[in-house]
Protein backbone atom coordinates (compact mmCIF):
# COMPACT_ATOMS: atom_id res chain seq x y z
CA UNK A 1 0.00 0.00 0.00
CA UNK A 2 2.59 2.25 1.10
CA UNK A 3 4.41 1.33 -2.08
CA UNK A 4 2.23 2.09 -4.49
CA UNK A 5 1.39 5.37 -2.73
CA UNK A 6 4.96 6.70 -2.99
CA UNK A 7 5.27 4.81 -6.93
CA UNK A 8 2.04 7.63 -7.43
CA UNK A 9 3.45 10.30 -5.48
CA UNK A 10 6.37 9.96 -7.64
CA UNK A 11 4.43 9.63 -11.10
CA UNK A 12 3.32 12.75 -10.15
CA UNK A 13 6.39 14.78 -9.06
CA UNK A 14 7.55 13.71 -12.70
CA UNK A 15 4.04 14.73 -14.13
CA UNK A 16 4.82 18.25 -12.68
CA UNK A 17 8.46 18.50 -13.33
CA UNK A 18 9.79 17.11 -16.74
CA UNK A 19 7.17 19.09 -19.35
CA UNK A 20 8.69 22.02 -17.52
CA UNK A 21 11.88 21.00 -17.72
CA UNK A 22 11.66 20.20 -21.57
CA UNK A 23 9.51 23.76 -21.85
CA UNK A 24 12.03 25.52 -20.32
CA UNK A 25 15.10 23.28 -22.92
CA UNK A 26 13.02 24.88 -25.61
CA UNK A 27 13.10 27.91 -24.67
CA UNK A 28 16.64 27.86 -24.47
CA UNK A 29 17.60 25.40 -27.59
CA UNK A 30 15.58 27.20 -29.46
CA UNK A 31 16.98 30.48 -28.55
CA UNK A 32 20.49 29.61 -29.23
CA UNK A 33 19.82 27.76 -32.66
CA UNK A 34 18.43 31.32 -34.27
CA UNK A 35 21.24 32.96 -32.34
CA UNK A 36 19.20 34.69 -29.70
CA UNK A 37 20.18 33.96 -25.74
CA UNK A 38 16.20 33.48 -24.97
CA UNK A 39 14.83 34.54 -21.45
CA UNK A 40 17.68 35.62 -19.27
CA UNK A 41 15.97 37.58 -16.05
CA UNK A 42 13.61 35.35 -13.76
CA UNK A 43 15.48 33.93 -11.37
CA UNK A 44 19.06 35.36 -12.33
CA UNK A 45 20.67 32.16 -13.54
CA UNK A 46 20.38 31.99 -17.46
CA UNK A 47 16.40 32.40 -16.68
CA UNK A 48 15.86 29.14 -15.06
CA UNK A 49 12.41 29.84 -13.56
CA UNK A 50 10.67 31.80 -16.54
CA UNK A 51 8.67 28.96 -16.45
CA UNK A 52 7.57 29.43 -12.77
CA UNK A 53 6.94 33.13 -13.02
CA UNK A 54 5.21 31.99 -16.21
CA UNK A 55 3.08 30.07 -14.12
CA UNK A 56 2.45 32.58 -11.46
CA UNK A 57 1.41 34.68 -13.78
CA UNK A 58 -1.53 32.99 -15.70
CA UNK A 59 -2.93 31.85 -12.15
CA UNK A 60 -3.53 35.73 -11.92
CA UNK A 61 -5.11 36.26 -14.82
CA UNK A 62 -8.62 36.77 -15.45
CA UNK A 63 -11.11 33.65 -17.04
CA UNK A 64 -13.11 34.42 -20.08
CA UNK A 65 -15.51 32.55 -21.42
CA UNK A 66 -16.94 33.65 -24.60
CA UNK A 67 -20.50 34.29 -24.45
CA UNK A 68 -21.58 32.05 -27.44
CA UNK A 69 -19.27 29.28 -26.40
CA UNK A 70 -20.37 26.05 -25.31
CA UNK A 71 -19.52 26.44 -21.62
CA UNK A 72 -19.49 23.21 -19.97
CA UNK A 73 -17.22 22.09 -22.99
CA UNK A 74 -15.41 24.83 -23.17
CA UNK A 75 -14.16 24.94 -19.64
CA UNK A 76 -13.90 20.82 -19.50
CA UNK A 77 -11.25 20.95 -22.55
CA UNK A 78 -7.89 21.66 -21.03
CA UNK A 79 -8.47 19.05 -18.31
CA UNK A 80 -9.52 16.61 -21.15
CA UNK A 81 -5.80 17.73 -22.82
CA UNK A 82 -3.88 17.14 -19.49
CA UNK A 83 -5.24 13.95 -17.77
CA UNK A 84 -4.30 11.24 -19.91
CA UNK A 85 -0.87 11.93 -20.61
CA UNK A 86 -0.51 11.67 -16.43
CA UNK A 87 -2.01 8.30 -16.86
CA UNK A 88 0.28 7.27 -19.17
CA UNK A 89 3.18 7.69 -17.39
CA UNK A 90 2.16 5.51 -14.61
CA UNK A 91 2.82 2.04 -16.98
CA UNK A 92 6.45 3.34 -18.21
CA UNK A 93 9.10 2.10 -16.63
CA UNK A 94 11.66 3.59 -15.65
CA UNK A 95 14.19 0.93 -14.52
CA UNK A 96 14.15 -3.10 -14.23
CA UNK A 97 13.31 -5.30 -11.25
CA UNK A 98 9.59 -3.38 -10.59
CA UNK A 99 10.77 0.24 -11.11
CA UNK A 100 7.54 1.10 -12.57
CA UNK A 101 4.05 2.33 -10.80
CA UNK A 102 2.19 -0.32 -12.22
CA UNK A 103 3.23 -3.25 -14.45
CA UNK A 104 0.07 -3.40 -16.47
CA UNK A 105 -0.69 -6.45 -18.52
CA UNK A 106 -1.49 -4.86 -21.86
CA UNK A 107 0.92 -1.50 -21.32
CA UNK A 108 1.37 -1.03 -25.00
CA UNK A 109 -2.49 -0.93 -25.95
CA UNK A 110 -3.32 1.18 -23.02
CA UNK A 111 -0.49 3.77 -23.42
CA UNK A 112 -1.82 4.14 -27.10
CA UNK A 113 -5.46 4.40 -26.24
CA UNK A 114 -4.79 6.57 -23.52
CA UNK A 115 -2.85 8.91 -25.78
CA UNK A 116 -5.52 9.10 -28.14
CA UNK A 117 -8.08 11.01 -25.46
CA UNK A 118 -5.57 13.77 -24.82
CA UNK A 119 -6.36 15.13 -28.73
CA UNK A 120 -9.89 14.61 -27.70
CA UNK A 121 -9.39 17.56 -25.61
CA UNK A 122 -8.13 20.25 -28.90
CA UNK A 123 -11.11 18.59 -30.38
CA UNK A 124 -13.44 19.89 -27.86
CA UNK A 125 -12.26 23.08 -27.81
CA UNK A 126 -12.22 23.61 -31.54
CA UNK A 127 -15.74 22.77 -31.13
CA UNK A 128 -17.07 24.52 -27.89
CA UNK A 129 -15.14 27.38 -28.93
CA UNK A 130 -18.07 28.78 -31.31
CA UNK A 131 -15.51 30.74 -33.34
CA UNK A 132 -15.16 29.23 -36.72
CA UNK A 133 -11.18 29.43 -36.94
CA UNK A 134 -11.57 26.96 -33.66
CA UNK A 135 -13.36 24.64 -35.48
CA UNK A 136 -11.31 24.65 -38.18
CA UNK A 137 -8.49 24.23 -36.40
CA UNK A 138 -10.33 21.20 -34.41
CA UNK A 139 -11.33 19.94 -37.63
CA UNK A 140 -7.78 19.51 -38.36
CA UNK A 141 -6.81 18.23 -34.79
CA UNK A 142 -9.46 15.32 -36.23
CA UNK A 143 -8.12 14.28 -39.00
CA UNK A 144 -4.48 14.62 -37.87
CA UNK A 145 -5.08 12.52 -35.46
CA UNK A 146 -6.98 9.82 -37.66
CA UNK A 147 -4.32 9.90 -40.43
CA UNK A 148 -1.35 9.27 -37.59
CA UNK A 149 -2.99 6.95 -35.31
CA UNK A 150 -2.95 4.19 -37.65
CA UNK A 151 1.05 3.96 -38.60
CA UNK A 152 1.44 4.59 -34.80
CA UNK A 153 -0.59 1.54 -33.39
CA UNK A 154 0.92 -0.56 -36.89
CA UNK A 155 5.07 0.15 -35.07
CA UNK A 156 3.82 -0.03 -31.77
CA UNK A 157 2.47 -3.54 -32.57
CA UNK A 158 5.26 -4.22 -34.53
CA UNK A 159 7.20 -4.17 -31.48
CA UNK A 160 4.98 -6.61 -29.58
CA UNK A 161 5.12 -8.57 -31.89
CA UNK A 162 8.94 -9.42 -31.57
CA UNK A 163 8.73 -8.86 -28.08
CA UNK A 164 5.58 -11.76 -27.10
CA UNK A 165 4.24 -9.49 -24.92
CA UNK A 166 1.95 -6.57 -24.25
CA UNK A 167 4.07 -5.48 -20.95
CA UNK A 168 6.11 -2.27 -21.31
CA UNK A 169 8.21 -4.00 -18.64
CA UNK A 170 8.79 -7.53 -20.17
CA UNK A 171 9.38 -5.91 -23.94
CA UNK A 172 12.42 -3.95 -22.49
CA UNK A 173 13.27 -7.36 -20.62
CA UNK A 174 13.23 -8.68 -24.11
CA UNK A 175 14.97 -6.21 -25.76
CA UNK A 176 18.36 -6.56 -27.50
CA UNK A 177 20.57 -4.14 -29.46
CA UNK A 178 20.11 -5.89 -32.44
CA UNK A 179 16.39 -4.32 -32.30
CA UNK A 180 17.80 -1.17 -33.22
CA UNK A 181 18.29 -1.80 -36.91
CA UNK A 182 15.14 -4.76 -37.00
CA UNK A 183 13.08 -2.23 -35.90
CA UNK A 184 14.41 1.14 -37.11
CA UNK A 185 12.12 1.50 -39.68
CA UNK A 186 9.19 1.33 -36.53
CA UNK A 187 10.86 3.44 -34.41
CA UNK A 188 11.26 6.50 -37.26
CA UNK A 189 7.22 6.22 -38.32
CA UNK A 190 6.35 5.67 -34.56
CA UNK A 191 8.36 8.98 -33.48
CA UNK A 192 6.78 11.15 -36.29
CA UNK A 193 3.52 9.86 -36.16
CA UNK A 194 3.62 11.03 -32.19
CA UNK A 195 4.81 14.44 -33.84
CA UNK A 196 1.87 14.72 -35.30
CA UNK A 197 -0.53 13.13 -33.04
CA UNK A 198 0.91 16.11 -30.77
CA UNK A 199 0.50 19.14 -33.20
CA UNK A 200 4.25 19.50 -32.84
CA UNK A 201 5.78 21.31 -35.89
CA UNK A 202 6.09 20.75 -38.43
CA UNK A 203 2.61 19.06 -38.33
CA UNK A 204 0.90 22.46 -36.34
CA UNK A 205 -1.44 22.93 -39.36
CA UNK A 206 -4.39 22.88 -36.70
CA UNK A 207 -2.64 26.10 -34.94
CA UNK A 208 -1.47 27.22 -38.29
CA UNK A 209 -1.32 31.08 -36.74
CA UNK A 210 -1.32 32.78 -40.60
CA UNK A 211 -4.39 30.75 -41.20
CA UNK A 212 -6.61 30.19 -38.64
CA UNK A 213 -5.00 32.69 -35.41
CA UNK A 214 -4.26 29.47 -32.93
CA UNK A 215 -7.08 27.07 -34.05
CA UNK A 216 -8.68 25.40 -31.47
CA UNK A 217 -6.95 27.44 -28.35
CA UNK A 218 -7.88 31.06 -30.15
CA UNK A 219 -10.27 31.73 -27.76
CA UNK A 220 -8.55 30.72 -24.48
CA UNK A 221 -6.74 32.71 -22.17
CA UNK A 222 -5.04 32.67 -18.79
CA UNK A 223 -4.66 29.31 -16.59
CA UNK A 224 -6.70 27.33 -19.25
CA UNK A 225 -4.82 28.17 -21.74
CA UNK A 226 -1.17 27.25 -19.98
CA UNK A 227 -3.12 23.68 -19.32
CA UNK A 228 -2.99 23.11 -22.68
CA UNK A 229 0.41 24.16 -23.65
CA UNK A 230 1.55 22.44 -20.36
CA UNK A 231 -0.40 19.64 -22.03
CA UNK A 232 1.97 19.91 -25.41
CA UNK A 233 5.23 19.06 -23.33
CA UNK A 234 3.31 16.87 -21.25
CA UNK A 235 3.06 15.02 -24.85
CA UNK A 236 6.95 15.25 -25.52
CA UNK A 237 7.65 13.59 -22.51
CA UNK A 238 4.91 10.78 -22.98
CA UNK A 239 5.87 10.31 -26.35
CA UNK A 240 9.92 10.28 -25.67
CA UNK A 241 9.77 8.10 -23.27
CA UNK A 242 7.27 5.53 -25.32
CA UNK A 243 9.56 5.14 -28.18
CA UNK A 244 12.65 4.99 -25.84
CA UNK A 245 10.65 1.91 -24.22
CA UNK A 246 9.27 0.46 -27.18
CA UNK A 247 12.36 1.02 -29.73
CA UNK A 248 15.33 2.20 -27.82
CA UNK A 249 15.75 -0.29 -24.96
CA UNK A 250 14.73 1.69 -22.40
CA UNK A 251 16.35 1.15 -19.39
CA UNK A 252 19.05 -0.72 -20.79
CA UNK A 253 22.59 0.87 -21.77
CA UNK A 254 26.79 0.07 -22.33
CA UNK A 255 26.75 -0.57 -18.48
CA UNK A 256 25.12 -1.46 -15.06
CA UNK A 257 22.02 -1.91 -16.45
CA UNK A 258 20.55 -2.82 -13.23
CA UNK A 259 21.83 0.67 -11.18
CA UNK A 260 21.84 3.63 -13.69
CA UNK A 261 19.05 1.91 -15.59
CA UNK A 262 16.85 5.21 -13.92
CA UNK A 263 19.39 7.35 -15.78
CA UNK A 264 19.40 5.73 -19.14
CA UNK A 265 16.38 6.07 -19.36
CA UNK A 266 15.93 9.73 -18.56
CA UNK A 267 19.10 10.50 -20.74
CA UNK A 268 17.20 8.55 -23.89
CA UNK A 269 13.93 10.69 -23.01
CA UNK A 270 15.64 14.37 -23.26
CA UNK A 271 17.89 13.07 -26.25
CA UNK A 272 14.69 12.58 -28.15
CA UNK A 273 12.74 15.64 -26.67
CA UNK A 274 15.92 17.55 -28.23
CA UNK A 275 15.16 16.38 -31.46
CA UNK A 276 11.81 17.50 -30.71
CA UNK A 277 12.92 20.57 -30.54
CA UNK A 278 15.22 20.40 -33.31
CA UNK A 279 13.14 19.04 -35.76
CA UNK A 280 10.74 22.99 -34.67
CA UNK A 281 13.35 24.82 -35.26
CA UNK A 282 14.14 23.32 -38.59
CA UNK A 283 11.42 22.42 -40.94
CA UNK A 284 8.87 24.77 -41.99
CA UNK A 285 4.81 23.58 -41.25
CA UNK A 286 3.51 21.52 -44.06
CA UNK A 287 0.43 22.18 -45.75
CA UNK A 288 -2.51 19.90 -44.76
CA UNK A 289 -2.35 17.64 -47.94
CA UNK A 290 0.95 17.16 -47.70
CA UNK A 291 0.02 16.06 -44.09
CA UNK A 292 -2.44 13.47 -45.13
CA UNK A 293 0.06 12.32 -47.55
CA UNK A 294 2.65 11.52 -45.47
CA UNK A 295 0.75 9.37 -43.61
CA UNK A 296 -0.94 7.76 -46.09
CA UNK A 297 1.64 7.29 -48.58
CA UNK A 298 4.81 6.89 -46.70
CA UNK A 299 3.64 6.13 -43.13
CA UNK A 300 0.92 3.24 -43.18
CA UNK A 301 3.00 1.42 -46.01
CA UNK A 302 6.38 1.91 -44.26
CA UNK A 303 4.55 0.26 -41.09
CA UNK A 304 2.97 -2.03 -42.97
CA UNK A 305 6.08 -3.29 -44.21
CA UNK A 306 7.70 -3.26 -40.78
CA UNK A 307 5.65 -5.82 -39.86
CA UNK A 308 5.98 -7.84 -42.52
CA UNK A 309 9.75 -7.91 -41.61
CA UNK A 310 8.82 -8.48 -37.88
CA UNK A 311 7.27 -11.47 -38.61
CA UNK A 312 9.25 -12.91 -41.35
CA UNK A 313 12.15 -12.61 -39.04
CA UNK A 314 10.34 -13.68 -35.51
CA UNK A 315 9.53 -16.86 -37.32
CA UNK A 316 12.25 -17.87 -39.10
CA UNK A 317 14.59 -17.20 -36.12
CA UNK B 1 -10.30 -11.29 -11.22
CA UNK B 2 -9.80 -9.69 -7.81
CA UNK B 3 -6.40 -8.58 -8.61
CA UNK B 4 -7.32 -7.32 -12.06
CA UNK B 5 -9.55 -4.62 -10.71
CA UNK B 6 -7.36 -4.24 -8.34
CA UNK B 7 -4.98 -3.49 -10.86
CA UNK B 8 -7.53 -0.64 -12.51
CA UNK B 9 -8.40 0.82 -9.15
CA UNK B 10 -4.26 2.53 -9.39
CA UNK B 11 -5.41 4.22 -12.77
CA UNK B 12 -8.82 5.33 -11.35
CA UNK B 13 -6.82 6.48 -8.33
CA UNK B 14 -3.95 8.49 -10.31
CA UNK B 15 -7.17 9.83 -12.76
CA UNK B 16 -8.70 11.17 -9.52
CA UNK B 17 -4.89 12.66 -8.76
CA UNK B 18 -4.73 14.36 -11.78
CA UNK B 19 -8.52 16.00 -12.33
CA UNK B 20 -7.33 16.89 -8.37
CA UNK B 21 -4.41 19.07 -10.03
CA UNK B 22 -6.63 20.63 -12.75
CA UNK B 23 -8.91 21.24 -9.88
CA UNK B 24 -6.92 22.69 -7.81
CA UNK B 25 -4.89 24.97 -10.15
CA UNK B 26 -8.62 26.15 -11.29
CA UNK B 27 -9.38 27.09 -7.52
CA UNK B 28 -6.26 28.97 -6.71
CA UNK B 29 -6.94 30.45 -10.58
CA UNK B 30 -10.59 31.42 -8.70
CA UNK B 31 -8.95 32.88 -5.87
CA UNK B 32 -6.79 35.15 -7.23
CA UNK B 33 -8.21 36.66 -10.79
CA UNK B 34 -10.05 39.58 -11.34
CA UNK B 35 -13.13 39.36 -13.24
CA UNK B 36 -14.20 42.07 -15.07
CA UNK B 37 -16.43 40.77 -18.17
CA UNK B 38 -16.98 43.34 -20.89
CA UNK B 39 -19.42 42.96 -23.15
CA UNK B 40 -16.42 43.60 -26.41
CA UNK B 41 -14.21 41.19 -23.97
CA UNK B 42 -16.52 38.14 -24.55
CA UNK B 43 -17.33 38.39 -28.42
CA UNK B 44 -15.83 35.53 -30.36
CA UNK B 45 -12.41 36.64 -32.32
CA UNK B 46 -12.55 36.91 -35.49
CA UNK B 47 -8.94 38.96 -36.49
CA UNK B 48 -10.49 41.58 -34.67
CA UNK B 49 -13.64 42.66 -37.04
CA UNK B 50 -17.52 41.71 -35.95
CA UNK B 51 -18.10 37.98 -36.50
CA UNK B 52 -19.99 37.49 -38.91
CA UNK B 53 -23.21 35.14 -38.56
CA UNK B 54 -22.33 32.41 -35.62
CA UNK B 55 -19.53 30.13 -35.21
CA UNK B 56 -20.90 26.68 -36.12
CA UNK B 57 -20.80 27.75 -39.36
CA UNK B 58 -20.93 25.29 -42.63
CA UNK B 59 -18.02 24.09 -43.91
CA UNK B 60 -17.03 21.46 -46.27
CA UNK B 61 -14.63 18.56 -44.75
CA UNK B 62 -12.77 17.45 -47.52
CA UNK B 63 -11.03 14.95 -45.35
CA UNK B 64 -13.55 12.94 -44.06
CA UNK B 65 -12.56 10.27 -46.26
CA UNK B 66 -9.60 9.99 -44.53
CA UNK B 67 -11.89 9.14 -41.45
CA UNK B 68 -13.66 6.45 -43.00
CA UNK B 69 -10.44 4.62 -44.27
CA UNK B 70 -9.16 5.29 -40.41
CA UNK B 71 -12.41 3.26 -39.35
CA UNK B 72 -11.91 0.67 -41.85
CA UNK B 73 -8.57 0.04 -40.71
CA UNK B 74 -8.37 0.66 -36.96
CA UNK B 75 -10.67 -1.93 -36.67
CA UNK B 76 -8.38 -4.37 -38.24
CA UNK B 77 -5.36 -3.07 -36.40
CA UNK B 78 -6.84 -3.57 -33.37
CA UNK B 79 -6.51 -7.76 -33.84
CA UNK B 80 -3.40 -7.48 -34.06
CA UNK B 81 -2.57 -6.72 -30.31
CA UNK B 82 -3.97 -10.06 -29.08
CA UNK B 83 -2.25 -12.20 -32.23
CA UNK B 84 1.07 -10.01 -31.87
CA UNK B 85 1.61 -11.62 -28.18
CA UNK B 86 0.90 -15.41 -29.48
CA UNK B 87 1.95 -15.81 -33.37
CA UNK B 88 5.10 -16.81 -32.66
CA UNK B 89 4.56 -19.58 -29.99
CA UNK B 90 6.06 -22.93 -31.15
CA UNK B 91 3.08 -25.18 -33.01
CA UNK B 92 2.22 -21.56 -34.94
CA UNK B 93 4.93 -20.29 -37.10
CA UNK B 94 4.10 -20.68 -40.66
CA UNK B 95 0.08 -20.77 -40.76
CA UNK B 96 -0.07 -17.62 -38.74
CA UNK B 97 2.69 -15.70 -40.35
CA UNK B 98 0.56 -16.75 -43.76
CA UNK B 99 -2.13 -15.33 -42.28
CA UNK B 100 -0.76 -11.96 -41.64
CA UNK B 101 0.47 -11.42 -45.14
CA UNK B 102 -3.06 -12.15 -45.92
CA UNK B 103 -4.10 -9.83 -43.41
CA UNK B 104 -1.25 -6.92 -44.44
CA UNK B 105 -2.43 -7.72 -48.23
CA UNK B 106 -6.36 -6.63 -47.41
CA UNK B 107 -4.21 -3.66 -45.91
CA UNK B 108 -2.14 -3.19 -48.86
CA UNK B 109 -5.22 -3.60 -51.66
CA UNK B 110 -7.53 -1.32 -49.33
CA UNK B 111 -5.00 0.99 -49.32
CA UNK B 112 -4.09 0.87 -53.06
CA UNK B 113 -7.62 1.04 -54.35
CA UNK B 114 -8.06 4.16 -52.35
CA UNK B 115 -4.94 5.78 -54.04
CA UNK B 116 -6.00 4.93 -56.90
CA UNK B 117 -9.79 6.28 -56.42
CA UNK B 118 -7.55 9.51 -55.53
CA UNK B 119 -8.93 9.87 -51.86
CA UNK B 120 -5.75 9.95 -50.77
CA UNK B 121 -5.12 13.27 -52.78
CA UNK B 122 -5.88 16.73 -52.15
CA UNK B 123 -9.50 17.81 -54.17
Amino acid sequence: MLEIVVKLALVAAAFAFLPLLVGQAEHKVMAHMQGRLGPMYAGAFHGWAQLVADGVKFAQKEDVVPRDADRWVFKLAPGVALVPYLLVLLVIPVGPDGQVALDLGPGVFFALAVMGVGVIGAIMAGWASANKYSLLGGMRVAAQLMSYELPMVFAASSVAMAAGTLSLTGIVDEWRWWWLPWQAVGGVVFFVAGLAELRRPPFDMPVADSEIIFGPYTEYGGLRFALFILSEYAGIVVLCALTTVLFLGGWKGPFLDTELGWLWTLLKVFALAFCVIWLRVSYPRMREDQLQKLAWAWLVPLSLAQLALTGVLKVAL
Amino acid sequence: MHNYFDTYVVVVVLLLVGAGIVAGGLGANRALRPNRPTAEKLTTYECGVDPVGEGWAHSYVRYYVFAYLYVVFAVDAVFLFPWATIFSEPGYGATTLGEMFVFLGFLATGLAYAAKKGVLSWV
